[in-house]
Parts: structure tokens; sequence; C-alpha cells
């Protein structure tokens, strides 16, 4: 998944060109006019929704930090933010890899349905909240109610997660090496089977990580208590 | 929405620049709060035996001098005055004889500037880049819960050098207003964020902690909020559970700051290379000149 290659990139400067033309031109890509395949953006400086939308095999390399929803629906492109991300990073991620070398901020990869998200550092609450698809691997910890309803895909944690992870999920795997604070109303710890340590095999493998060991981690996911209203089950919700 | 920035200067030469760059910082968070700004700074400590204050007067043409006042300087519609004694004496002096006046802060280091407008206004009006100091704070208001007035600004006051910032909104803050009020406890406005700032006032002067104070807020106080509090030392920053109202904290070997998003860090110096992260619910993260 590295981006080096010896192709010149497309270089922006968002100190200098308005960031709904640098996105605009991302999105043209997907027409018939020839475009640069590789593209950095420069001084980000924290703009909110930077590469967003793309829908294209680009190599997009953010040189910064980035706000809110950066690479938001992301399909297709690779995206990799050399810095710290903030609110919703790659939210509702349709197919492609969004790489964050820092830290990601609150609900990041929500409802994304599908492609990878990579957060070598660590995510903060509702990391992949209401996911539907998406895998995400966080190279550090998660924090306070992530993976909450999630549908499908895997949430992987390399560290330790914060209260109520997995509160009324649904079909997502979950797995998390370090400590888990707490979990949340129907999430169970689960057999990790051989098939899920070749599933995670594969997930560490496709975010580049190749120091972790899959079977350190333990799996967590739906009890399926919450799955049709029953009486007796109210006070879970 | 609102916007909250906060700066603290770890390093001595960083002080005589710490508004320029408060103001970049409050200037990023404009559309996060387009009816009102204000900033505390913390800066030029009181002489002994005297109390600084800020006051504040609805009349633009005030003639502050005439009132008798030790005036320091005024800035569009507030002065800093010096009054010898307590300050709660010095403030209830004032009360008593200049009632057109509010008191907008009190201490020995605390000056808070705030007003109705676009934080960009505000900030020029009140030349905050000129400021030197220790550390500041500031809030940039998208109003919700009461009017957007001057009083209705942040940060509000609560206490002696101490002041809050407020992102969020509370929805026991009535039924609280009356039970701080039964303790003696003064409000000025409807203002949902006056309410926690007015039960910090109480809980520290009943012998809290401020970091006692803090964790109080976590079970007396029902509602959003991402809080910045300042004392004459340094900050204080506490979410509340659920933490659905941003904040991003960085630090390098220069300063720490705080802020609602990245971009109103991202105009620090050195803020590519700091560490930056976000805080978790529930956890009083402080620092202190004494600490760091």
């Amino acid at each position: 998944m590295a981006v080096d290659t010896v192709t010149a990139a497309e270089v922006v400067d968002l100190a200098v060109m308005p960031l709904r033309e640098l996105n605009q031109r991302l999105h043209d890509v997907a027409g018939d006019t020839p475009s640069p395949q590789r593209w950095q953006i420069v001084n980000p400086n924290g703009a909110h929704a930077v590469a967003c939308g793309i829908d294209a095999p680009l190599e997009v390399e953010i040189l910064g930090h980035v706000g809110y929803y950066c690479a938001g629906m992301n399909k297709r492109a690779f995206v990799h933010v050399r810095g710290n991300a903030g609110t919703g990073l790659a939210e509702n991620i349709m197919s492609g890899i969004v790489l964050v070398d820092g830290n990601a901020s609150q609900s990041a990869g929500a409802t994304g349905r599908g492609g990878l998200v990579v957060v070598q550092g660590d995510a903060a609450a509702r990391c992949g909240i209401s996911m539907k698809g998406v895998d995400i691997v966080v190279r550090g910890s998660v924090g306070h109610m992530s993976a909450f309803m999630a549908q499908r895909g895997s949430l992987v944690v390399c560290g330790d997660a914060g209260d109520a992870l997995g509160d009324s999920i649904y079909e997502t795997h979950v797995y998390v090496r370090g400590n888990v604070a707490s979990l949340g109303a129907d999430c169970v710890e689960k057999e990790v089977g051989e098939h899920h340590v070749a599933e995670l095999c594969s997930l560490l493998e496709r975010a580049g990580l190749d120091d972790v060991d899959p079977v350190e981690f333990r799996r967590y996911g739906s009890a399926r208590r919450l799955y049709n209203f029953e009486i007796d089950n109210a006070g879970a919700y | 929405m609102c916007g909250i920035v906060g700066l603290f200067c770890k390093s001595p030469e960083l002080e005589p620049r710490l508004g320029e760059h408060l103001a970049a910082m409050l200037v990023q968070m404009d559309d996060r709060g387009p009816d009102s700004a204000g900033v505390a700074i913390y800066r030029d400590p009181a002489p002994d035996g005297l109390v600084k204050l800020t006051l504040y007067s609805h009349d633009p043409e005030l003639d502050w001098r005439a009132r008798g006042l030790d005036v320091q300087s005024v800035r569009a519609g507030h002065a800093v005055v010096l009054v010898e004694g307590d300050a709660d004496e010095a403030e209830a002096a004032v009360r008593r004889e200049h009632p057109d006046l509010r008191v907008m802060s009190a201490g020995r280091v605390i000056e808070i500037y705030k007003e109705v407008g676009r934080p960009r206004a505000v900030a020029a009006a009140f030349a905050i880049a000129d400021f030197d100091g220790t550390h500041g704070l500031g809030h940039t208001r998208m109003a919700t819960e009461s009017r957007v007035t001057t009083e209705g600004s942040h940060p509000f006051s609560t206490g002696r050098d101490l002041c809050l910032v407020h992102n969020g909104s509370l929805s026991n803050h009535n039924r609280l207003r009356e039970r701080l009020r039964r303790e003696g406890i003064e409000f000025q406005t409807e203002n949902d964020t006056e309410v926690a700032a007015g039960y910090l006032t109480w809980r520290l002067r009943e012998g809290a902690t401020l970091e006692e104070a803090l964790e109080g807020c976590l079970d007396d106080l029902d509602g959003f909020y991402t809080f910045l509090v300042g004392t004459a030392d340094g900050f204080a920053v506490l979410r509340d559970p659920i933490a659905c109202k941003p904040a991003v904290l960085a630090e390098t070997d220069e300063w720490v700051a705080m802020a609602s998003e990245w971009r109103a860090l991202a105009v620090l110096p050195g803020a590519a290379d700091a560490q930056m992260w976000e805080p978790e619910p529930c956890v009083v993260y402080a620092w202190e000149k004494a600490l760091v």
C-alpha cells in the first residue's frame, strides 16, 4: 500500500487553492478527461472535508493535519493523511483505503459500507459507529462507545477499548488485543475460531501491521438478544 | 455549535505574543460562533494589596475617569481598574457605588473582554492581538439557551481569577439556578453556562478543589458540555460522559493548547509537530505553571 512510486504527483497547496476547487478537481477525475493519478496536498491546516467524495483509483497524500470528515464517502481512492485527523474520518467510506499516521478524533469510519480505514495512532470515541461493511484497523486504542450499533465489517483494535464497546451491535466482528473498559448492551466476548484468526491475519496484513500477533486478540460480538423486542430485555436498553 | 480555544505558555518567550496567537485561534472558530465572542487573558499581576477588576459599561461614551476609579486601561466598553483591599469587598463596592457597571472579572491577574458580534470584529475591537500574558482562553458563541447579549457571552467569571467557557447546552439549569440562589449565588442572565459557572463558584466557596468542583459537574449537571476553565496558574478541560461536543488538545515544549477543532491549533507555531489528541470524557485535564 505504499504511495511512493516514481510517477510525479500533482501538488496542490491548500494555502493557495480553495478547498472546493481541490475537491472538484478530484471529483472530475471520475470523468473522461485524462487527469493525474497521484496527488499531494500540502498546507491542509486542519481544514474540513479534504478529499471528500472521490470516486476514482487515485493516490492522495495529505501532508499535515486535517479537520472533520476527511475522505468522506471515499470510493476506490487511497487517501494517506500524514498527520492527525478530526471528527468523522472516512465517514461513509464505500471502498478504497484511508490511512492516518497520527490520531483520529471521534466517529472515525462512521457508517462506512466498504473499504479499509487504518489509524496508526489512537481513535477517539465512537470509532466505527453504525459501520455497515467497512474494515477498521486501529494500531492504538479506541474511545468509548466504539462499534455502537455496528452492523457489518470488522473493527480491529491493537490497544485498548473504552467503555460500552459494541453497544447494540449487530454482526460486525470486533477484535481487541488490550483491555476493554466495559462492554455495551448485548455485546459479549466470543470464542476465536481458526477462521477468525485467518480473518485477523488478512486484516492486519492489509493494514500493513506485520509486527502484531493475531493470536493475542479477543473477539467480541452480538449476543443477539436485542434483535427483537422482548419485555424481559427492557433493562438492557 | 460554539467554539472554544485556550493557550497556555510553557515557555516565557511566548508570553509577549500570547494575544496574537489567541486572537488567531479565536478567528478560526468564527463560523462555530458568529453571535458573540470573548477572551480571558491572564497577565500583568496587580500590585500587592490591590485587586484587578474588569468592568463593563453599556454606555460606549462613558467617562471612566470621572467615576473616581483607578483606571488602568479602557477597551471597547471594558475598563481594567485597580481597587484596594479584598476582592469580594471591591466587587461589592463597585456594585453599590456604580450600579450601571458590570463586574466581568475580579482577581489578581485575570481580565475578561467579551462582546456581541463576529469573533473577528470582537478580536479587532479589543485589540486582543496586542496582549501579552501567561495564558488565555476564548469562546465564540452560537446562542441556543438564551439571548445574544454582552452579559450572555463567554467567558463567565466563576470567582477570583477563575472563569469558564462552554460548548454545549445544559438541560437542568433552571432548577439548579434556583438551588444555587438559595446558597447565595447571584445570576445576571438566564444563560445556562452562567449556572455552570455559579455551580463552580459555589463548590469552590464550600472548600472543594478545582478538580473536585469539576468532577461534581459530572453528577450535578445534565446536558452536553465541553468546559474550559481558566485559573490564575493555568487551565483545565472537562467533557461530559457522552462527549459529543468536540475538543482537541495539543502540546509542544513551548505551549499547551485546547480547541474545538484542529484548524484553530494549526495557526500555532510548531503545530505541525505537536502532540495532538482528543481528551477522554469524564477526565479532568489540567495544566498549571508550577507543574510544567
